[in-house]
């Protein structure tokens, strides 16, 4: 099994996006090992800027060869940036899942979310299983 | 990590050793991929690959009532068939749905025939076997056959350097040929849309001859291929998967598969149901099209037709490596089911563009 990166500094959710928090501004992606569960990413479906996104709910879709799986928000917020070149090139999310392939940048609600997300460690337990 | 409730064929060892990545189908482990889907697929379109299909059910029919039963338990003419023919035929149900897609090999003609079948539905097929049978002999061998698939260009040069006299078979028939003492059938059929072979071979001489097809095949560029390949490569040669474009319900005739029935030739279990169905079952069509806006169509995504009614559904969909485009194939009314004409697919609640295409989508090489 290969080993996957799990920067210290970044949230978790369970379904495997990253959140990275720079004040209230939340970036998200899908990490390394969604990248590699999903094999080929052919499609990726993304909101408009200023649309209202919910912690836990679908704000996108990711679609390789054979599967069909939602891209669920981190936080709860507004979508002030989306990374349109992906939508393009969606081959970024299997080449870069932590950098280019970064997919919104959400204005989060409210800090107090953070509390249902996964730290490194706790993220690192649950792919190692 | 796997269920252990999973069947395993002779080759997952082999697949281990190759990096697979195995994953459960139809109760059975089995790779889904090596080195990746489009690789695979790829190698397939322009040189060789190998594919595990031991999961495949075969029945064995035999004895003085095998082609009386096997008539009866079967859509098309068996009674057409001489040793070492093969045919595409149908189980129904008494409904007229069908309970399974199936080949028939005919190993000596009146008396021996090998059926074989869905993965998924072996149980199913055992069962309604068994209930029509018409005194013939019955064997479930689908645990003494171990079954390679070989496919792709290059296919027929790598099948004759083991089996001497298969490139002079013809399409849908079968050598009887040894392999290292073991009594295997080569026949020239496949599920990829590229020509080549499906070898039965003894279920413990079956790792033998997967690593002999890799070696004798190395200079000719073969790989492994795993089931995703396989169903992007049968879909874009739109052969129908039972599951999908077929089921218990499903009259065949929708599916455009009246060439292998044939109620003037004879009698077959669930015929008089089926005919009452026919004429209805005629007004829709299963169709391939392309997607002419972004978006892949899924099965059982809902078809449109211009003004938004729900008029039809998807079986298949997936981005084809072949043509890059994404591809689909489901069923529509007749009236929208000419080549050219615009569908619409339901995609997450948006109406996405597709067109109607002729098929198969992608041409033998």
């Amino acid at each position: 099994m290969a080993t996957f990166r799990v920067p210290e500094e970044n949230y978790y959710t369970k379904d495997h996006e990253w959140a990275q928090v720079d004040e209230n501004v939340v970036t998200v992606g899908i990490t390394e090992y969604a990248q590699e569960s999903l094999g080929e990413v052919v499609y990726v479906e993304l909101p408009e800027e200023g649309q209202k996104v919910t912690q836990g709910e679908p704000f996108g879709v990711v679609e390789s060869v054979k599967a069909v799986s939602d891209l669920l928000a981190p936080v709860s917020g507004t979508v002030i940036e989306v990374n349109t070149s992906v939508a393009d090139d969606p081959g970024t999310l299997n080449d870069d899942p932590m950098n280019n392939g970064w997919l919104i940048r959400i204005e989060m609600d409210t800090e107090k979310e953070l509390a249902n997300l996964m730290r490194a460690p706790d993220y690192k337990k649950l792919i190692s299983k | 990590m796997a269920d252990q409730n999973l069947s395993e064929t002779p080759l997952r060892h082999s697949h281990e050793r190759l990096g697979a990545k195995m994953v459960p189908f139809a109760g059975w482990l089995m790779p889904v991929q090596y080195q990746g889907l489009r690789e695979e697929h790829e190698i397939v379109r322009a040189r060789v690959g190998l594919f595990d299909v031991s999961h495949m059910g075969e029945i064995r029919v035999s004895g003085p009532n095998a082609l009386a039963s096997v008539q009866w338990l079967t859509t098309n003419d068996v009674g057409k068939l001489q040793e070492g023919q093969a045919q595409y035929s149908l189980f129904l149900n008494e409904n007229g749905g069908v309970v399974d897609d199936l080949i028939v090999y005919c190993l000596k003609k009146n008396e021996d025939y090998l059926l074989c079948v869905n993965a998924a539905n072996t149980d199913k097929d055992w069962a309604f076997v068994q209930k029509h049978n018409r005194g013939a002999v019955l064997e479930n061998q689908s645990r003494q056959w171990g079954q390679i698939a070989v496919q792709g260009p290059r296919a027929v040069e790598l099948l004759e350097k083991i089996f001497p006299g298969f490139s002079a078979c013809a399409g849908f028939s079968l050598l009887k040929a040894d392999f290292e003492g073991a009594s295997c059938l080569a026949a020239r059929t496949g599920y990829t849309g590229e020509d080549g072979g499906e070898v039965f071979v003894p279920w413990d001489k079956t790792e033998k001859l997967w690593e002999k097809l890799l070696e004798l095949g190395a200079p000719l560029g073969v790989s492994a291929i795993g089931l995703g390949a396989r169903d992007t490569l049968r879909t874009e040669a739109k052969y129908p998967l039972y599951g999908h474009e077929l089921n218990d319900e499903m009259n065949p005739y929708s599916a455009g598969l009246g060439w292998v029935i044939k109620p003037d030739a004879k009698d077959f279990v669930g015929k008089e149901k089926l005919l009452e169905g026919k004429k209805q079952a005629l007004q829709t069509k299963l169709v391939g099209f392309v997607m002419k806006e972004k978006g892949i169509a899924r099965a059982g995504y809902p078809l449109l037709d211009a003004d938004g009614q729900n008029v039809g559904v998807v079986t298949s969909g997936t981005p084809s490596p072949s043509t890059a485009e994404n591809i689909g194939i489901g069923y529509v009314p007749k009236e929208l089911a000419e080549v050219g004409t615009e569908i619409f697919v339901e995609i997450r609640g948006r109406k996405v563009k597709a067109q109607v295409v002729k098929t198969p989508f992608v041409s033998k090489n």
